[in-house]
């Protein structure tokens, strides 16, 4: 075991998927020693009230992630692209849900 | 607040979250069957739920002192299961011993000689290690206790069984995955698990030989056998059953006479009811 003194632990994100939820949610992140561990108390702290159904536990330094300073060139883009999105059809009234 | 208010079913909408919390009385005949003696109920009862409300006091003592954040709040969550489990036994032994006492009166205001917790329960927290430990065999053992006593004839005790031993199979892994942890890490760490299996070796057959619940279903030889079979699976696997140490001399030659089962306890459950009391006593007339 490498990681043994306090502060060694890694950073793990938790996500859970509740009970009416469809998919993971990110809930939060914790410290723990190995995979195990951080399940473990990812139960113990992220679901204390029932929340979840399902636990996924990943090392935040195996989360590939944007950089904020890059945010224009990621995102900004798609800010102009309004024919991206379907707003341009007459929904026939007898069309449920939307 | 009754535990019917705390345990409402439905009404979702009203929480973002905690939906569907089920009473694990809901439902059960609260009634006292016929075939079964009512005193050896209430003792059984009483003996359990001390063993639960002393052993929940000692984890509560690891609040803002325990190595990790996240272990400080499993065993704050440990100790809450085993909170409601005492809860649900005071309530059970007060229906049943005919005194109509609630669980304030079992918890609250009992003097030491009065409680009927095994001794293990009551030992000072020691280390991480020593708690890791003697959790380990506590759930272990009440595991046993507890799945022997869902068949129990009482119908209430046997709801409070099948809830507790939910939980108290995730105490056990809790515990066992930290033994072996420890057991396998480094030297210090090691040393410190073999130096608790050490001091808590002369409190087991305190829990072996227990008979409390031998008429309600709980036979002592078969939850000692397995016992002592799951404890020396963890064991092994801590790397702690080497020839020499504690677990494989076995206990009997080093055992400690007298039992809390009988009232007599170490000079440490004292100071720990003092402070579990004392707010409960110096305003008996407070609700919370």
């Amino acid at each position: 075991m490498s990681a043994t003194n306090k502060g060694d632990w890694p950073l793990y994100e938790v996500f859970v998927r509740g009970k009416r939820g469809l998919n993971h949610v990110h809930v939060g992140s914790l410290r723990a020693a190995d995979d195990e561990m951080a399940l473990r108390h990812a139960r113990d702290l992220y679901t204390r009230r029932k929340e979840g159904v399902s636990i996924w536990a990943v090392r935040s330094d195996t989360i590939a992630a944007s950089a904020p300073d890059e945010k224009d060139p990621f995102f900004a883009p798609s800010g102009d692209k309004v024919y991206r999105h379907p707003t341009f059809y007459d929904i026939p009234d007898d069309v449920p849900h939307m | 607040m009754t535990d019917e208010d705390l345990y409402v079913d439905g009404d979702s909408a009203r929480w973002a979250f905690g939906t569907g919390f089920t009473d694990p009385l809901h439902g059960v005949d609260q009634a006292v069957p016929e075939s079964v003696d009512a005193e050896g109920l209430a003792a059984c009862c009483l003996a359990l739920g001390d063993d639960a409300l002393v052993s929940a006091q000692r984890l509560a003592e690891w609040c803002t002192r325990a190595p990790e954040l996240e272990e400080e709040l499993a065993l704050a969550n440990i100790g809450l299961d085993l909170l409601g489990q005492a809860r649900l036994l005071y309530s059970r032994a007060g229906q049943v011993d005919g005194t109509g006492r609630g669980e304030d009166a079992y918890a609250y205001f009992r003097d030491a000689d009065d409680f009927r917790n095994v001794r293990l329960a009551e030992l000072p927290c020691g280390d991480f290690a020593f708690t890791v430990a003697r959790l380990l065999v506590l759930s272990v053992w009440r595991l046993a206790v507890c799945e022997a006593l869902t068949a129990a004839p009482d119908p209430v005790l046997s709801a409070i069984a099948a809830k507790s031993v939910k939980e108290l199979a995730y105490h056990r892994r809790y515990a066992a995955e930290w033994a072996v942890r420890l057991g396998g890490g480094t030297a210090e760490s090691a040393g410190r698990m073999r130096a608790a299996w050490d001091a808590l070796a002369p409190w087991l057959d305190e829990l072996l030989t227990d008979r409390t619940a031998e008429r309600l279903g709980a036979h002592p030889s078969a939850v000692a056998a397995r016992t002592r079979a799951e404890l020396s699976h963890v064991l092994a696997g801590a790397g702690l059953n080497r020839p020499g140490d504690a677990a494989s001399r076995g206990t009997s030659a080093s055992s400690m006479p007298g039992s809390g089962r009988d009232g007599a306890h170490t000079p440490q459950l004292a100071p720990l009811l003092a402070e579990l009391q004392s707010v409960a006593r110096a305003h008996p007339d407070a609700s919370w």
